[in-house]
């Protein structure tokens, strides 16, 4: 290993206990990311905050009693539990109390209590070519995509390390050359009536994300510049499908400008054409459930934003969701407070909504046994509910989404994805 | 006679099982019960397969960066597979082992082997992975 002077005294425990601990942890993760240095980040968005059970909450009081505190600006990931709103759910008092623990713990270091998945849509963003150590899949693959800044896919508990020591790996996505798209996927005769609708992105993300592998994905031939919820859902479905921690859309994300540049002048590895008839797959594999019936609606998988607030205040607006069905959105603390503010909340509510905050639906046992069926626009609430929540799940849009809800059954409009 | 492969260790370790084996990448967050170490992602090929103590062979991890927390939570209960066994190295599977051992003293071999080797693992062989990274393959294969 080539550890400068000062990793050094932090492996010795000249820096505390603490330090020593996330040092040790990152130095023995090196060779699993090829690589024998560290580099300096100057901000971490830290997915340790998601409580899975005692182990996670011993790692978190291990840390902060050693006396651990970040050196970077750090945001966190989603909690185990929506703090002041739990016991509306069938939230087990114990899990409850052991996630806010976890809570407590991470806060205790300096963390930013943001408690979300898309940091990106509150705190201040990193930029272009910053070095960052963010964990969280869905919000690695927006900051390096969207955003331009430099972080690996870190995983849960490694995040923290380096923000309590302001080190991470020197490998991977950090290097520029490790940047260059791979695997080309060039859209063909997808209408644009499509390429604007939400879903699309949900659907052409899930789909990449299954095919590309390990590779980064470059995607030429949309003639529609997505929205920013657009690219998220995009990115989150290929983290989900795949572990995809960056894509290049050609003339969309910052490093592609061209086709040549997204590959940084080389050959791609392979190149796939995707055609309607390979969307209509991967949207028919997103959904688990092809009846009428139905128990609930779930968005904000990553967490809504202030924009999808505005579009669902827009399409419920005087109507009334079915009594039998549950219609949930998971959002931050942040984003609800705005959309309050600015009056979409009340329209939600008056629709009969409810918003969770700090954690979302699939990292909290808030859910009913008897929610057997759900319906989402989002292909990572879509991708993991069978296997975490064991329901069934329908894949729809946002519009979709209003129209069962209000009806009480599952109500698809599939006129954009007739061949 | 067995087979033995030489892997790259990422964490050292001796176990001892049966091999579980697929060519397709896992999420453990959403893809592994860590409470019953059933594998739960209903579109993995290994999906309703118990995979506690056996020596799970998968290319990579894939999905969510809580994949690590999972894995974590499975080798506290001891629900976790005896060993991890990967195509490339893999740093999700690898922090679970390298967090277990500096929290709970108590970590899980993970090697590397690349794809040629890799693909020499079949689900139903008896298999131990060594200190130094060996994969002793000991039966239940054919070598043709």
């Amino acid at each position: 290993m080539v550890l400068t002077a000062d990793d050094r005294a932090a492996l010795g425990g000249e820096h505390g206990p603490a330090i020593r601990m996330a040092m040790k942890i990152l130095t023995r993760m090196l060779p699993a990311f090829g690589t024998d240095r560290l580099l300096d980040i100057t901000a971490a968005h830290i997915d340790s905050s998601l409580f899975q059970g005692d182990a996670t909450l011993i790692y978190a009081e291990t840390l902060a009693r050693k006396g651990a505190r970040v050196v970077v600006p750090a945001t966190l990931n989603v909690s185990g539990v929506d703090e002041h709103g739990w016991q509306q759910w069938s939230v087990p008092p114990e899990w409850a109390s052991k996630a806010h623990r976890q809570m407590v713990a991470y806060q205790s270091m300096g963390c930013k209590p943001t408690w979300t998945c898309a940091p990106y849509q509150e705190a201040e963003r990193p930029g272009l070519g910053q070095q960052i150590a963010w964990g969280e899949s869905s919000a690695v693959v927006f900051a390096n995509s969207v955003l331009g800044a430099r972080t690996e896919r870190y995983p849960d508990l490694m995040d923290i390390c380096a923000a309590i020591t302001g080190r991470a790996p020197a490998a991977g996505l950090h290097l520029s050359e490790n940047r260059a798209g791979q695997m080309l996927f060039r859209l063909r005769n997808i209408p644009t009536a499509l390429q604007k609708s939400d879903s699309f992105y949900c659907v052409l993300g899930h789909l990449i994300g299954a095919r590309t592998g390990r590779w980064i994905p470059v995607i030429d031939g949309l003639h529609h510049i997505p929205s920013e919820d657009q690219l998220k859902a995009l990115g989150a479905a290929m983290a989900s499908s795949g572990s995809v921690a960056l894509f290049h859309a050609v003339g969309v994300t910052p490093e592609a400008p061209s086709l040549e540049a997204a590959l940084m002048g080389r050959q791609p590895v392979q190149t796939v054409s995707l055609a309607l008839e390979d969307l209509r797959r991967a949207r028919a594999e997103l959904s688990t459930h092809d009846g009428k019936a139905l128990d609930m609606i779930v968005l904000g998988s990553p967490h809504f934003s202030l924009n999808e607030f505005q579009a669902l205040a827009a399409l419920v607006e005087g109507r009334r969701c079915a009594p039998k069905v549950r219609f949930l959105i998971t959002a931050s603390r942040f984003v609800r407070t705005v959309a309050e503010r600015q009056g979409h909340l009340e329209k939600i509510q008056a629709f009969g909504g409810t918003v969770t905050v700090d954690t979302c639906l699939l990292t909290t046992p808030m859910l009913p046994d008897t929610v057997r069926i759900l319906m989402t626009n989002s292909a990572k609430y879509a991708y993991y509910s069978p296997g975490l929540l064991k329901t069934s799940v329908v894949f729809g849009s946002l519009r979709d989404c209003v129209g069962s809800a209000i009806a009480g059954k599952v109500d698809i409009d599939d006129s954009l994805w007739a061949l | 006679m067995g087979l033995v492969i030489q892997g790259r260790v990422l964490v050292p370790g001796e176990a001892e099982g049966v091999v579980m084996a697929s060519d397709e990448p896992l999420s453990f967050w959403g893809g592994y019960d860590q409470v019953t170490g059933e594998i739960i992602d209903r579109r993995h090929p290994l999906s309703g397969r118990n995979a506690a103590n056996a020596i799970l062979a998968i290319p990579a991890s894939r999905g969510s960066s809580t994949t690590t927390a999972v894995l974590l939570e499975a080798i506290r209960r001891r629900t976790a597979p005896a060993a991890l066994i990967t195509q490339d190295p893999d740093s999700f599977l690898t922090l679970a082992s390298v967090v277990a051992d500096e929290l709970f003293r108590c970590p899980v071999p993970v090697v590397a082997l690349g794809a040629a080797e890799f693909r020499l693992l079949r689900s139903g062989q008896h298999a131990r992975v060594c200190d130094d990274g060996r994969i002793e393959i000991r039966d239940g294969i054919d070598h043709n």
